[in-house]
């Protein structure tokens, strides 16, 4: 089923519908990040869910960081995070070479200002979904150079 | 007790949850921004175009489908190629008029409401697919095709199937153009 395509064009949709509404006043411009993160909180929650239904228990923290880097990137977005960093006292960074979402946006530094619209849900994606696994954390993320994104959880 | 170790779980369906999941987060925020439902309806019409009018191209590139000559024929393909590579069902078509430019999709089983049970209290006239439309509207004028698209009966709403009417609206050019040989 060709539903990237689809998800990616709602997910654009999403963000711009979203900052319209804050153009034409109705909405502060902070709450829009908020909006989306909330949003993609609730998806990662659901998500979550019926993935690790039928996996087996997580034995530690890494093993759901390391679940969240294969299995749930993988589902996602068709392809593995490139690199876990963690200080192992509860800050990691996942780092994500070519993000699904930015690809098509730009290969460099072009658009720079606006990829962190496009980050916010699937940073409300990730803390949904180690919310629902016992994990309470704040996620973040930054990009340097497009594609390439990094996600910062703070425990 | 054994277990399968680690079965892995069908990733298709959880790409499709994922699209289901977050339609359903949308609405639900759209819920909570608009109080009135044909706003909400409005909306989601207008994103769905904004979706629509993309995602022909990438439909059309997928799919290699030739040069359509009556609307029964776009109305056939909406149904059994396009519905079935972006949702996997395939919707019923049916000609209402005579002029045979206003048909219906019936939907027996419509994936965006897997997790629905019902509409929430006092959203009784809320389209939940509204997106539907405005896809396949948008989709249409990308293809030079006029159309108006809405829902004529829904199963959140009571209905007994989910119908989605569309009426093509200008008359095709008699003319057929010839291709240069």
């Amino acid at each position: 089923m060709a539903d990237e395509a689809l998800f990616l064009l709602l997910h654009n949709e999403m963000v711009s519908g979203v900052y319209k509404s804050a153009e034409q006043g109705e909405v502060e411009n902070g709450r829009c990040i908020t909006k989306l993160e909330n949003m993609g909180f609730r998806v990662g929650q659901g998500l979550i869910e019926r993935f690790t239904k039928d996996t087996a228990r997580f034995k530690d923290e890494l093993d759901i960081m390391k679940f969240i880097c294969k299995d749930f990137w993988t589902t996602v977005f068709k392809k593995q995070i490139d690199n876990l960093r963690t200080n192992h006292q509860g800050i990691y960074v996942l780092q994500d070479n070519k993000f699904r979402l930015l690809t098509q946006m730009s290969a460099g530094k072009q658009y720079l200002e606006h990829a962190s619209k496009y980050l916010a849900f699937t940073c409300g994606l990730i803390r949904g979904g180690l919310s629902n696994l016992g994990i309470k954390s704040i996620v973040t993320a930054e990009v340097s150079s497009m594609p390439a994104c990094k996600f910062q959880l703070m425990r | 007790m054994s277990r399968p170790a680690h079965r892995r779980p069908a990733y298709h369906k959880i790409n499709k949850d994922l699209f289901v999941l977050t339609y359903g987060a949308l609405v639900a925020q759209l819920c909570k921004d608009y109080e009135k439902d044909e706003d909400v309806n409005q909306y989601l019409d207008k994103m769905g175009y904004g979706i629509g009018t993309r995602l022909v191209e990438d439909f059309l590139a997928r799919s290699c489908v030739g040069r359509c000559h009556s609307y029964s024929e776009i109305t056939d393909i909406i149904a059994q190629v396009a519905f079935k590579m972006y949702l996997g069902i395939t919707p019923s078509v049916t000609c209402n008029n005579s002029s045979r430019n206003e048909f219906s999709l019936i939907l027996d089983k419509n994936p965006l409401v897997e997790f629905v049970e019902e509409l929430p209290a006092g959203r009784s006239s809320l389209c939940y697919c509204n997106l539907l439309c405005g896809i396949i509207r948008g989709a249409l004028e990308m293809v030079h095709l006029a159309a108006d698209v809405t829902f004529l009966q829904d199963r959140l709403r009571g209905d007994s199937v989910t119908e989605i009417g569309i009426t093509f609206l200008k008359k095709r050019e008699e003319k057929k153009y010839r291709r240069k040989k």
